[in-house]
């Protein structure tokens, strides 16, 4: 069996491990048919396939009974969802149900935002994309049209506006999400922590989660392994200003002051190194710059970092003990959504730097090192090479941005400098949800020739698209293989297991029409979405009707910890785990993290801060009537001891009135002792605008809404969202 | 005898509904009813706080009200396990059942019969778990014969601490919690 490491694979191939853009065949309606059996089918067929309900592609079976759409369940042979779903991927079907889904092409007819359209052909809608893609190529050239993509599904586009000349390819998973994170861990062990997170929470005895919410953010595997852990008897440290579930599994609940997690981080290392808790033989194998790095630490004690953070003294100095006696089997947890403050780059790199002192990195309980198997790309013609570089960040001015910086790409879509940006294409993402200050991004819109969204749902961004393309939902199609690196190498199949119930298209349908129309059909050298598999799985071994049977196939076990034999090497500019980073230093940033007090807001506000619900993805299942059920609005958590001063009623409805005077849709108080008193919460993803979303129009509020104002992290480029404050405004004047 | 019941380990619950969303699919739960859900009970003033997340449904309960209640016999103990069922056909819809039920597990589903859990009947007859015993990614639920004392839902009140809700009304509830 052909199955690398990471680390062959990073020196095989340079860091760009991201998986090989992918087209498609043209597939005729019958050919689709022929493509799976369950089309064919009576009575009751399982067919494996894999999750889109978030990013996670959990390997699952549906269930089809008398042709119709019954249930899904998790695939056993799967290492990712080990034969259980998380609720939203159980509850995936309804997104196949669902009766608000897009339909038909869309083309605009009144002014953008309106959401007013014209039904169309297939052919006419790629018709109209394809000739204003070339006019704004032959004006502006072909580096003006962006990308903004969400998910594997992204990657047939990807391809086709690569082979199409701009390098302006983004999601907002990195300037809004993990980006922080990965840029901390690859300035301090040269490697990112990636996707799906090479954490090993099932082997961790003590297992720090820093305002990760795990058991609410439903990353299925994760999850699992989090229970397994508790079930275990795993130490558990939970920091949080809010009481989360994972709070109620842990021994230690530190109720922080929403944004001074650095502080504590610093207070922590100070106790470790003082009290010489760390791993020695790990730092100093592997270590560079320890000494300066320790220095750094004298002035931040624990009692420095009471005032900061509200921790006692005592239990800062009872927790780093905590970790320190579990090492190397500690795992700091590096979350996921980590955009917050601005300076989270910074923050993340602390946790980075406090697993390194741990001996975590490449040990059991700690970070193992993934592997994948051996599929390569498909061998297509070479990308015409753009003329002008990336748009989003110009003369690097966010120097340690390793992918495309979204909201950079909407301000020069603002500016229009470096160069102007004329065209979009937004797959799957809801940015008017995902990036902050929903005005910015409409003023970009504004300044489009061509907006194009393509999407399953009506959602807020395809509102202001000219022309939307609606799109299967996974279950009706394939996409690209995922290969993915992981604990134990695999590769996943999704196939259609039920046919589209409109005029909906697979991706990659859409994309490889497209570029036919655009002249660049040599970048589709196959017919048939099956005869691409097949050639990359036969260059690597495999055999597509195994996978179709299986949905998996599974590669050999590989070693995945230091100890094993994986090599320990350190990408970074000496070879070493950086404490002190001097590529940091020479680049005008802190070499080692420092602490600065994050500004207050108005007085009588509140810190608005938001997360996940396990029955939602972001803001794209509040139409999933299976999901609707479980969860129908958001309510806004608030303090108990606040709800009573204010004179409020706990499910009464109020809305938030933020710093500029935006007010959101109503939404319910949740009155609870599970919160700090200055800060309120609410889950992302409700307060729905878009018509056609008629199940959750309007129900619950929007936190994007009221994210006007966002900290941008100097080393990367994200936008913090943790800087808005809010005040509570009562529902009866506004009525 | 067999009677069948559910330990469920409230230490390891995250409370994220999948037990419910397996169950609504599985039973083809019409929109806007669940025959599951999910109960937090927060004790304490913030920031020492306690929290119990219990997945909950028809206790299948060994003294069932609802069975007694019943004027036309559709609720009725099965001979399989001693689960409490419905026969749809037979239910005039009068209600009974749901105004005994301490739990509050029944409802008149759109069709016009009582309706709950059925511990997945279906699936235990074949051998399965209940649909959400089987999905909960959390491991934390347990579905088995409550009478044998090998069993492994057995084992589990042996060796842990645990509760059942509502005692005091005197149903004999077949769900445990675990704490
Ligand atoms: S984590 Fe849940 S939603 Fe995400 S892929 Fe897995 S089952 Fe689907």
């Amino acid at each position: 069996m052909n199955v690398i490491s990471r680390r062959r694979f990073l020196k095989i191939s340079g860091v760009t491990a991201g998986v090989a853009a992918a087209g498609a065949g043209v597939l005729k309606g019958s050919q689709l048919l022929s493509s799976s059996d369950v089309m064919k089918s009576q009575g009751m067929q399982r067919i494996p396939t894999f999750c889109d309900i978030c990013f996670w592609k959990c390997g699952a079976i549906a269930t089809v009974k008398d042709g119709k759409l019954w249930k899904i369940e998790g695939n056993p042979e799967d290492p990712l969802s080990r034969g259980r779903l998380c609720p939203r991927g159980t509850g995936g079907i309804g997104a196949h149900f669902d009766p608000d889904r897009l339909r038909a092409p869309l083309i605009r007819r009144n002014d953008r935002g309106k959401e007013e359209w014209v039904e169309v052909t297939w052919d006419e809608a790629l018709d109209f994309i394809a000739v204003k893609m070339q006019a704004i190529k032959k004006s502006y050239g072909p580096e003006s049209i962006a990308f903004f993509s969400h998910g594997i599904g992204g990657n047939f586009f990807k391809h086709t506006l690569k082979a199409f000349g701009t390098p302006n390819i983004s999601a907002p998973s990195f300037a809004q999400c993990r980006g922080p994170r990965d840029v901390g861990f690859r300035l301090t062990f040269g490697e990112d922590v990636s996707s799906p997170e090479r954490t090993d929470i099932s082997n961790a005895q003590c297992l720090v989660l820093m305002g990760s919410h795990l058991g609410e953010n439903m990353h299925n595997t994760q999850v699992q392994e989090f229970a397994e852990g508790v079930g275990k008897g795993a130490t558990i440290i939970v920091v949080d200003p809010r009481f989360s579930v994972a709070a109620s599994k842990a021994k230690h609940y530190l109720p922080i002051k929403p944004g001074t997690d650095l502080a504590l981080l610093l207070a922590w290392m100070n106790v470790i190194v003082k009290e010489e808790l760390y791993d020695k033989e790990y730092v100093k194998r592997y270590g560079f710059g320890f000494e300066q790095f320790a220095a750094s630490l004298a002035e931040y004690t624990p009692a420095w970092a009471y005032v900061e953070t509200g921790i006692e003294p005592e239990r800062i100095v009872e927790t780093a003990r905590e970790m320190a006696r579990f090492k190397p089997s500690t795992l700091v947890h590096p979350g996921r959504h980590v955009t917050w403050y601005g300076d989270d780059t910074q923050r993340s790199r602390a946790i980075a730097l406090l697993n390194a002192l741990l001996g975590s990195w490449g040990r059991k309980g700690g970070f193992y090192t993934p592997a994948s198997m051996d599929v390569p790309a498909y061998p297509y013609p070479d990308y015409p090479k753009p003329v002008r570089g990336k748009v989003d960040n110009p003369d690097h001015r966010y120097p340690f941005a390793h992918e495309t910086i979204t909201n950079g790409i909407r301000e020069a879509t603002i500016t229009g400098k470096p160069y102007p940006v004329k065209g979009w294409f937004v797959y799957a993402t809801n940015l008017l949800h995902a990036l902050p200050n929903e005005e910015e991004t409409i003023h970009a819109i504004q300044n489009l020739d061509l907006l194009v969204v393509i999407d399953v749902i009506p959602s807020e961004i395809a509102g202001w698209a000219d022309v939307v393309l609606p799109e299967s939902v996974y279950l009706e199609r394939h996409d690209d293989l995922n290969v993915e690196w992981f604990r134990e190498p695999f590769i996943g199949l999704r196939q259609p297991v039920v046919e589209s119930p409109h005029d909906q298209k697979p991706n990659w349908w859409m994309a490889k029409r497209l570029a036919e129309k655009l002249g660049l059909g040599h970048f589709y050298p196959w017919k048939t979405i099956e005869e691409y598999f097949e050639q990359r799985l036969s260059a690597g071994g495999y055999s597509l009707e195994t996978l179709k049977k299986q949905g998996i196939i599974r590669g050999a076990k590989q070693p995945i910890y230091f100890d094993e034999g994986v090599p320990a090497e350190f990408p970074t500019p000496s070879g070493k785990i950086e404490f002190f980073s001097l590529q940091l230093a020479q680049a005008g940033f802190d070499p080692v993290p420092r602490y600065t007090r994050p500004p207050a807001g108005p007085p009588g506000s509140f810190r608005l801060l938001y997360g996940r619900a396990p029955v939602h993805s972001f803001s794209r299942t509040q139409s999933n009537r299976i999901l609707s059920d479980m969860m129908d609005e958001n309510e806004v958590w608030i303090n108990a001891d606040i709800v009573r001063r204010y004179g409020l009623k706990d499910g009464e409805y109020i809305r938030l009135k933020n710093q500029d005077n935006v007010i959101s849709n109503r939404i319910k108080v949740k009155a609870t002792e599970r919160i700090r008193p200055e800060c309120v919460y609410m889950v992302h993803g409700f307060g729905h605008t878009a018509k056609g979303l008629k199940h959750p129009f309007m129900k619950g509020a929007s936190d994007a809404q009221l994210l006007t104002r966002y900290s941008v992290d100097p080393l990367m480029g994200g936008t913090g969202m943790n800087v808005n404050f809010v005040t509570i405004e009562p529902e009866a004047t506004h009525g | 005898m067999a009677r069948f019941g559910m330990v469920i380990d409230t230490a390891k619950c995250v409370g994220c509904m999948d037990c419910v969303v397996a169950c609504k699919t599985e039973n083809n739960v019409p929109e806007g009813f669940n025959r599951d859900w999910i109960t937090t009970e927060v004790h304490g003033t913030f920031p020492t706080v306690q929290m119990e997340i219990r997945s909950e449904r028809c206790n299948q309960c060994a003294t069932p009200p609802c069975v007694y209640s019943c004027p036309t016999g559709a609720s009725h103990v099965h001979d399989v396990g001693g689960i409490v069922l419905v026969t749809k056909e037979e239910c005039i819809g009068c209600k009974a059942c749901i105004a005994s039920c301490p739990y509050d597990a029944r409802f008149i589903h759109p069709e016009g019969y009582a309706d709950k859990c059925t511990f997945c009947i279906h699936r235990v007859e074949a051998g399965m778990d209940p649909a959400c015993v089987a999905v909960c990614p959390t491991h934390c639920m347990h579905f088995g014969d409550l009478d044998d004392p090998n069993s492994p839902v057995s084992k589990l009140l042996a060796s842990r601490k645990h509760h059942s809700l509502m005692p005091e009304a005197g149903t004999q509830p077949s769900i445990f919690y675990l704490t």
